[in-house]
């Protein structure tokens, strides 16, 4: 392979103290930081932008966003372990310890679509007489069918649960403001207040409904994009992890030097999707 | 190349040697100069495919609704909609066909051809050879950066066959537009970009590492050739400023198939009707994102190309460039300076005076290290006994052509002057002054340069003076029209030319366009198959060459000082012999009580003296 005739593949290079990777692995850092950061940006435009009250607020599940962040943290930790037993010539503890990180990071992505299937049960349904029912999907009838333009002929009836309805129309000012807060703002007094229930309808008495999907509304595009995004590379750290602690072990026997170099940048990637989460977690669940 | 011959360096090409097949050497090859042979042939085809379709676009221009000649019958056999009807029924060019041919012409010719030109092309060749390196810091990322750019090149070009065709929202793909416009182009337009980003950034990284880490024993950085230092700068912009607008891409992905709202505000009407989204989006966050790209791209197409006429112009001249430290200082603060400016691009979007000041502020400071670089290369050329080969030509005739892009871009940066010119042919006039007779000159230069080292062979003198003539003339005649056009108030973008806005048209129209500055169309038509039809004898040329050209005597054809000209002809695998050492800077031409008036980099004092 033509890598062989470069120097500063394994040992660093005088001058600058770094071999070659690692100053591939900041560079890429770096566009990534700008990746992120033209999305956070986008963030505080588009919330900043939004109107009054209808920012949402607690649509997040607290407790299961901090469970997946002790998750993606102690992966960082088992990560800096795993580079530490290399360096330490423990390769057994580096397995160990890389096995973790990829469960954790396992863990982290069955968390994240327990999460997501939680928005895409839940519906925002637009009655005839313009009041909007909010709730989880608890069953459809199997002859459901919205797709008829003539109200009366649509057939079939839902059940969502946890539901409540709000009424918007003709409203505004102070009076608006309270009724929002039972939609986008669930952790207020207003939104605590509302009673919930079990509410069926039928398909007939139904304008329109869509689910808590990226579509929803620019809350759920951001909290999509981003967090799908954040997943994908939870998803390609994974697997090169996942590779660095199976076939490409191999390299352990051969070249230990350059193997505990690849942990310790793929280790960076790791630690940097880390850091995402860590500003994706308040930005999103808490603020 | 498989037909170059090798001036016979005993040694090296038994130590590198390795028979790896066709396949590994010239398809999915880790050698740097395969790479950047690869980058330019494809490259080349792009940029000649986005002339073509500049071609057909300045037909209809001229002669609005007629069909348009020779290629009318492939536009209309192979172009189709959703329902199956030509997109171009008897050979003419519709409206929305005009959209797709203008959008994807500024596609292809940006990200498609003069980026990898300019950058991946000549930067991979020629960047490790002049830093000493034995290859690419990743040559596996690199080959890698090269597949990513292949495969977004394919989708754009395959998104013209789709039903509906390709992108018709411009090469900016501002929204609303670009995600109301409800064909697939779009969509496909966006992949492609997203593959094209991952090949810039890849390339990026490899090329900062390179030069960072590779540079040859005693190479430090102020005795770096001039054009490292510029692909070193581009490297940086390329590889913060396009994350941005892919974060974009991916949003607009969003709008466009998740149908979320990011760029499309509340209360937006298609077609006269409430269009069907959740709304609270930006329409100025897709501007902002893609101009924080899009400026810095602009650096991205002309520093490289400034990089090849420093090299040309101290190697014609036989004297050091004037001022390299100031060249390398103005080349990083415009690296700088390229990050906040890019809102004047936006100054008739509504998004408030004081904003503009600030950004009107910005570009008129880059515009100090631009002239400063413009003017060292300049003061070059004073006192040298300049050799006239084409490379020089070519270089010689940058320095004005892009110095009336330079000038006239002042206007468009002063805010209350661009409220007249923004988005007349004015600024297709300004930019193409950079971009045509600018870089593509610059780069043209560069094949002429190089080609020798990359082959073994000279091109041909003449056909290259032949092709520089033509292209300089054509050039002009096809862009100083269009200043007046814009200044008259003729808007870019329109599928007739203006011709709804004449006075031939509407008599008596306050504004409308005199016949006058119509009739400019068809002379720029004229002259823009006159440009075409220049390029031939360099086509033939470049190919020809490759196995008829004059054999060159020697590694060092040009009398050169950098380390690409003292490594053997074509360098082979790992480049150099043994690692070269570097004792001085790149310039050192004409140095008094030398033996020859030129002292290469890994020349050492002792030879230098013992020769005196």
């Amino acid at each position: 392979m033509s890598t062989e005739i470069l120097p500063y593949i394994v040992q660093p290079r005088q001058d600058t103290g770094l071999y070659n990777a690692k100053v591939g692995i900041w560079l890429f850092l770096a566009s990534e930081v700008m990746l992120f950061g033209a999305l956070f940006s986008s963030y505080i435009l588009l919330r900043v932008g939004s109107a009054e009250g209808y920012w949402p607020h607690g649509w997040l599940n607290i407790p299961v966003g901090t469970a997946n962040t002790v998750v993606l943290i102690t992966s960082s930790i088992t990560t800096v372990m795993a580079w530490a037993s290399c360096k330490m010539n423990q390769f057994g503890r580096f397995k160990f310890y890389h096995a973790c990180t990829i469960l954790l990071a396992l863990t982290f992505v069955g968390i994240k679509s327990y999460e997501y299937h939680d928005k895409f049960t839940h519906y925002s349904i637009k009655l005839a007489d313009g009041q909007i029912a909010d709730g989880h999907l608890v069953e459809k009838s199997k002859d459901f069918n919205l797709s008829d333009p003539d109200l009366t002929k649509r057939t079939g009836e839902i059940v969502i649960g946890h539901a409540h309805e709000v009424n918007l129309a003709g409203k505004s000012g102070d009076e608006l403001q309270k009724e929002l807060k039972t939609i986008y703002d669930i952790r207020s007094p207003e939104g605590r207040h509302v009673h919930h229930g079990e509410l069926k309808y039928k398909a007939s008495e139904i304008a329109s409904m869509e689910t808590y999907g990226p579509w929803h509304n620019t809350y759920t595009a951001i909290y999509f994009t981003l967090t799908g995004l954040h997943a994908l590379h939870v998803i390609a750290g994974a697997i090169v992890i996942g590779f660095l602690w199976s076939f490409g072990a191999k390299m352990w026997e051969t070249d230990r030097e350059r193997f505990t170099n690849r942990i310790e940048i793929s280790g960076l990637f790791w630690h940097f999707v880390d850091l995402v989460w860590i500003f994706l977690f308040p930005v999103l669940y808490l603020l | 190349m498989a037909t170059a011959h090798a001036i016979p360096h005993p040694g090296i090409q038994e130590a590198h040697h390795e028979d790896v097949g066709f396949w590994r050497t010239y398809v999915f090859s880790t050698d740097h100069k395969i790479i950047g042979i690869q980058y330019a042939v494809t490259a080349l085809f792009f940029l000649m495919f986005g002339f073509c379709l500049m071609l057909m676009m300045r037909w209809q221009i001229a002669h609005p609704g007629e069909p348009v000649p020779l290629v009318g019958w492939l536009l209309e056999r192979v172009l189709h909609d959703s329902r199956g009807a030509s997109l171009a029924a008897k050979g003419i060019i519709t409206g929305d066909l005009y959209n797709t041919f203008g959008a994807m012409h500024g596609t292809i010719m940006v990200f498609m051809a003069i980026v990898p030109l300019a950058f991946a092309a000549f930067g991979n060749f020629v960047v490790p050879l002049q830093i000493g390196a034995p290859d690419m810091a990743f040559p596996r990322v690199n080959m890698a950066s090269y597949q990513a750019y292949v495969v977004g090149g394919l989708i754009m070009f395959f998104s013209f066959f789709i039903p509906d065709g390709a992108a018709q929202a411009g090469w900016t793909s501002y929204s609303p537009l670009a995600t109301a416009i409800t064909t697939d182009g779009q969509t496909f337009w966006i992949l492609g970009m997203v593959c094209l980003i991952t090949s810039s950034l890849l390339g990026a990284v490899n090329f900062i590492a390179t030069i960072i880490q590779l540079r040859a024993p005693g190479m430090t950085w102020m005795r770096l050739p001039f054009f490292v230092w510029a692909q070193f700068v581009t490297a940086f912009l390329l590889l913060l400023a396009f994350p941005p607008l892919e974060a974009a891409a991916v949003m607009q992905l969003m709008d466009k198939v998740a149908h979320t709202s990011f760029f499309l505000p509340t209360g937006l009407a298609v077609g006269g009707a409430l269009a069907n989204v959740s709304g609270g989006g930006s329409p100025l966050l897709w501007q902002h994102l893609f101009w924080f790209l899009g400026h810095p791209e602009v650096y991205v197409l002309i520093l490289p190309a400034m990089g090849i006429v420093a090299e040309v112009i101290a190697n014609n001249t036989r004297k050091p460039l004037w001022g390299y430290k100031s060249l390398v200082y103005s080349v990083l603060t415009i690296g700088f300076l390229s990050f906040i400016v890019w809102a004047h691009h936006m100054y008739l979007t509504g998004m408030g005076t004081r904003v503009a000041t600030f950004f009107q502020t910005t570009t008129m400071i880059i515009s100090i290290p631009s002239v400063i670089i413009l003017t060292c290369l300049f003061l070059s050329l004073w006192g040298g006994s300049i050799r006239f080969n084409t490379p020089m030509l070519f270089v010689m005739a940058f320095l004005p052509m892009f110095g009336i892009g330079g000038l006239t871009g002042l206007p468009l940066g002063f805010n209350y002057s661009d409220l007249h010119l923004h988005d007349t042919y004015y600024v297709i006039a300004h930019f193409h002054y950079i971009v045509a007779p600018g870089t593509i000159f610059a780069l043209f230069a560069g094949v002429y340069f190089w080609f020798p080292k990359i082959t073994g062979r000279m091109m041909s003198e003449f056909w290259g003076k032949v092709h520089f003539w033509g292209s300089l003339i054509f050039m002009n005649l096809i862009f100083q029209p269009m200043f007046a056009q814009g200044m008259a108030g003729m808007l870019r973008r329109m599928a007739d030319g203006g011709a709804n806005y004449s006075q031939a048209k509407v008599p008596g129209l306050i504004g409308g366009l005199s016949d006058h500055f119509m009739d400019l169309h068809r002379y720029i038509l004229y002259a823009a198959v006159g440009l075409g039809l220049a390029q031939i004898p360099f086509i033939i040329n470049l190919f020809w060459s490759i196995k008829n050209g004059q054999k060159v005597t020697s590694d060092n054809p040009w009398n050169s000082t950098t380390l690409e000209w003292q490594a053997p002809t074509p360098p082979p695998h790992g480049n150099f012999a043994k690692v070269p050492q570097v004792y001085r800077g790149p310039y050192e031409y004409s140095v008094p009580g030398h033996a020859t008036d030129f002292t290469p980099q890994n020349e050492p004092d002792q030879s230098v003296s013992a020769k005196r």
